[in-house]
């Protein structure tokens, strides 16, 4: 579904990624760790077009992407969740699900799509007029999601959802990912949490300062020594 | 929608009658020359910052450089009627078309810039205008443009301000006016939900200087005279400061900014030398007391004095 191939890409002089290749296959979850500065959030920045690389290209289904601008790769199917949540503060739940839908047009499945956001994360119904700047922060991450979901993608983008929320949110987070998934969405995750992250994805890259150092599915990650010394604690 | 509709005809009624009663008063010199004048200006100011506030404060793009664009409208739009005789209703297109047109060119480049970079690159833009036509002899370089005949009057100031709020606030209740609204609370966000972010800020951007040309046609139109010196960037900062007095955002802030500090300044015209002093406290102490401006980016409504705001179904009614 996703093929990323040899992609370079670099911040002004620095030289971020250096040479990553990744294959998402329809239905997976493929998840990338990797500690501080490995560039994890720059693949997938780069996926979704916020950055360009300088060279190497990206195929989502089979068409190249690389160098498309971002707006045109959402309505392609393909939506990203970025880091830190960003969701826009002083508007209402709704109307940041709302937004979420900007490129459809087709009004009575929007409308049902929001159901499902809502059965999906029952907090959000409960705060549908609620100015989103006021809610949690595992609260805005859901929105987020659902946000993203509203777009209907086929391939979700997730940067760091468990950042900064209390261990039970995560695992309620962690326990979302997969009902999407389970529902037909590809998903490729960006974590810091490699235990968490492992224990849902099918496939793992592990990234070291732009390279990647391991690949393999998330069981023999799990369990590979080196691994776990590096990120698993042990 | 129905309901929308409805409160639309409501608020046109009301224009209507508003103007009605202004008209008599003028007509019957309840309100004398002076007041005659400073309502006039007090429309064009309105139409100003209505327009600098969909660049400002719906798209979230800190643009300081609107005295370029008024500049632009006033000049072209004397040129249309002095220099080539034509009626003054087409000055009035002609003057917001080139304003526009130079507001979009102006615009894809400049707004790849953001936050204070952006605010420099539109201040030194509407100096550039201001020193080109200082320079051109063909509209009178430093002396300025004279002998413009007066067609603006209040019936003209009027109807092209209705317009004008009318327009802005049904762009924003619009598709491209949500993705405005949504690049002011987010950008990255904004484009990883499928918003082309530069289209809607040029967009803003192109609309919000087309209308401050229209404004520059009927300025120059009242005055009878174009001269560089009106448009220099404290002219500018005058446009800015009632945006952000209102409130950043809320349409009826940018009216009652424009209107509170017109009327300011000609209540104070007596006593020049107060004139600035107050007008810089009015300031302080808002700034103190209420940095969101007078309205934060609420709208006027009756919902406002209810108890606990009037944010519930804010949505619903949108629908």
């Amino acid at each position: 579904m996703l093929k990323v191939n040899n992609i370079d890409v670099y911040y002004g002089a620095i030289h971020a990624i250096k040479g990553i290749s990744i294959q998402v296959a329809k239905g997976e979850i493929v998840t990338l760790v990797g500690s501080n500065g490995a560039g994890k959030s720059t693949t997938l920045r780069t996926i979704s077009g916020l950055l360009k690389p300088k060279s190497g290209t990206i195929l989502f289904e089979d068409n190249r992407i690389d160098g498309s601008a971002a707006h045109k790769i959402v309505g392609m199917g393909l939506c990203q969740v970025p880091e830190g949540r960003r969701v826009f503060s002083n508007m209402t739940v709704m109307e940041n699900l709302e937004l979420g839908a900007y490129l459809r047009t087709d009004k009575d499945e929007i409308s049902r799509d929001f159901e499902d956001v809502f059965r999906k994360f029952p907090r959000l119904a409960e705060r549908k007029f609620q100015v989103a700047g006021t809610l949690s922060g595992g609260e805005q991450q859901m929105l987020a999601m659902g946000r993203a979901l509203m777009s209907k993608p086929r391939l979700l983008l997730l940067d760091e959802p468990s950042m900064g929320l209390a261990p039970l949110l995560v695992k309620e987070i962690f326990y979302i990912i997969q009902e999407i998934n389970e529902s037909g969405t590809t998903v490729l995750l960006v974590e810091q949490n490699a235990n968490m992250a492992l224990s849902i994805a099918d496939k793992a890259y592990v990234l070291e300062t732009g390279r990647i150092a391991l690949a393999g599915t998330a069981k023999e990650l799990a369990s590979s020594e080196a691994v776990r010394k590096a990120y698993l604690g042990g | 929608m129905n309901n929308i509709r409805k409160r639309d005809i409501m608020s046109l009624i009301g224009c209507f009658a508003l103007y009605v009663v202004m008209q008599l008063m003028i007509m019957f010199e309840i309100i004398g020359p002076f007041w005659e004048l400073n309502i006039v200006l007090i429309g064009i100011n309105i139409i100003l910052s209505v327009s600098l506030n969909l660049i400002n404060g719906y798209t979230g793009q800190f643009s300081i450089g609107h005295a370029g664009f008024l500049a632009v409208g006033a000049y072209t739009g004397a040129i249309v009627t002095v220099k080539l005789g034509l009626p003054f209703e087409l000055a009035l297109i002609v003057g917001t078309i080139c304003a526009g047109a130079l507001g979009f060119l102006i615009g894809l480049p400049t707004l790849r810039l953001q936050g204070d970079y952006l605010a420099i690159a539109t201040l030194g833009l509407g100096e550039i205008i201001r020193i080109c036509i200082l320079n051109i002899e063909y509209v009178g370089g430093a002396s300025g443009l004279m002998g413009i005949p007066r067609h603006t009057n209040f019936a003209w100031v009027f109807l092209v301000g209705v317009i004008v709020i009318f327009f802005i606030k049904n762009f924003v209740n619009s598709a491209p006016g949500r993705a405005c609204l949504a690049i002011r609370e987010n950008e990255i966000a904004a484009e990883t939900m499928g918003i082309d972010t530069t289209k809607y800020k040029v967009m803003a951007f192109t609309l919000g200087a087309a209308f401050a040309g229209t404004a520059g046609v009927l300025f120059s139109h009242y005055f009878y005279i174009a001269h560089p010196a009106s448009f220099t960037f404290m002219r500018s900062f005058d446009i800015l400061t009632m945006v952000v007095l209102g409130g950043l955002g809320s349409m009826s802030g940018a009216i009652t900014g424009a209107v509170l500090l017109t009327g300011i300044s000609a209540f104070l015209a007596e006593y020049p030398e107060w004139r600035m002093v107050i007008y810089s406290i009015t300031l302080i102490v808002l700034m103190l007391y209420r940095p969101q401006g007078l309205f934060g980016n609420k709208e006027l409504s009756l919902k406002m004095f209810k108890l606990g705001g009037g944010n519930n179904g804010r949505t619903a009614e949108g629908k």
